[in-house]
């Protein structure tokens, strides 16, 4: 049997299917009652609205039900709210590996005006600009590079 | 306004009907960028309307929940204020109650980070992000617009000139509300002269201040969204994706 923990944290998310909600800073606490064996599982989400959080909730219970964990709860909590910082180094590596450009650290004042230069996740070239701030999922923008011309995905500070 | 049950109704019905008039731009936006752009903003404010809309339930305690809430009151019975159910317009009446809309909730969800109410802080903490790359979004257009061609200062100036009266029923005062709309408007006055002084619009003069929707006295506009994105919900009662 995998520890409720191990298995929540396996958990990739929906929509970047290359990164777990664990990596992604999703994932806020998994605690078991030694008693019952239940499982309470605590995400908190990326964006308010992210139409991701119902399937995660779907697949956590699964895999702490094929993990031997069946007696399951997920509970939603959004203080403190989500911060790209949260994306562990491993995720951010993943991330890019993938052709996403990861984000960068967030200031104290909230949201980072877009000065740091955000580098090609292709060709590693810091000559990118922003085609647009909203991109394919609420957390992503659109990038093109100016070295390659290929365009990519940037998680958005947040 | 009185009491908790009123003040997040009152910001969840400005994010959700914000949510429905800019999701009427999917397929329609002048590019795909921006079409995905708007797109975004409205899951944005679904996202905290559905999370005020849940607080306000709970707080009732008469047993509705965000979607008896959302589809099953009627116009009289929605506080938003009129800003957020005119008509999309073209363009640059978009933006400019984007803008303006995003330069009241920005500092709106700040003050409510900070509030006494645990629940209410934490959403405010939340949308507070969202709201900055709100006002980001709509700042970048109507400047672009309003220092672009001369048709499109015009359309930008007019589409300024209109919405701008709707815009001081943001901040009707009141006092016992958790995060007093009246203090807000300082700050959203810093942001909205120096990016109109920018876009080379002239700021309207503060005059005809039109308002009624914080006490359900709407305009003829609401009822037909409404009708609209209440119509699946009424012939369904309970109907689930």
């Amino acid at each position: 049997m995998t520890d409720a923990r191990t298995a929540a944290a396996s958990v990739v998310d929906p929509e970047i299917r290359v990164i777990t909600i664990d990596e992604l800073g999703i994932l806020r606490a998994v605690e078991e009652d030694p008693a019952s064996g239940r499982v309470t599982v605590t995400i908190t989400p990326t964006y308010t609205g992210c139409p991701a959080m119902d399937v995660i909730r779907a697949d956590i219970r699964r895999a702490l039900a094929a993990a031997g964990h069946p007696d399951a709860e997920v509970r939603t909590v959004y203080s403190p709210a989500w911060s790209t910082d949260w994306i562990s180094e491993g995720g951010r590596a993943k991330l890019a590996a993938a052709g996403i450009a990861p984000p960068a650290p967030v200031t104290a004042a909230g949201v980072v005006p877009l000065t740091l230069a955000v580098r090609c996740p292709q060709c590693g070239s810091p000559e990118t600009e922003q085609v647009s701030r909203f991109g394919s999922t609420a957390c992503k923008a659109l990038w093109r590079c100016r070295s390659c011309s290929e365009p990519f995905d940037h998680l958005k500070a947040l | 306004m009185n009491g908790p049950f009123d003040f997040a109704l009152a910001l969840a019905d400005d994010a959700l009907i914000a949510a429905q008039r800019l999701a009427e731009w999917t397929t329609r936006a002048p590019e795909m960028e921006e079409d995905i752009a708007l797109a975004n903003i409205a899951l944005d404010q679904l996202g905290a309307a559905r999370l005020l809309l849940s607080y306000a339930g709970e707080v009732e305690g008469a047993g509705r929940d965000e979607d008896a809430l959302a589809y099953l009151r009627d116009d009289r019975e929605f506080r938003n204020a009129l800003l957020v159910e005119l008509p999309n317009g073209d363009f640059a009446v978009t933006m400019a109650k984007l803008f303006f809309l995003a330069a009241y909730q920005l500092p709106l969800y700040t003050a409510l980070a900070g509030c006494a109410d645990q629940r209410l802080a934490a959403i405010g903490a939340k949308a507070r992000k969202e709201s900055a790359y709100h006002l980001d979004h709509g700042a970048l257009w109507v400047k672009r617009l309003g220092d672009g061609t001369e048709e499109s200062h015009r359309r930008m100036q007019a589409a300024v000139d209109q919405v701008w009266p709707y815009t001081h029923e943001l901040f009707a005062a009141d006092p016992a509300a958790p995060v007093d709309p009246a203090t807000l408007r300082p700050a959203f006055d810093e942001v909205v002269g120096p990016v109109l002084a920018e876009a080379t619009l002239t700021r309207p003069d503060s005059g005809w201040a039109p308002g009624g929707g914080r006490a359900g006295v709407h305009t003829e506009h609401l009822a037909y969204l409404l009708a609209e994105m209440q119509v699946l919900h009424r012939a369904h009662p309970g109907a689930q994706w």
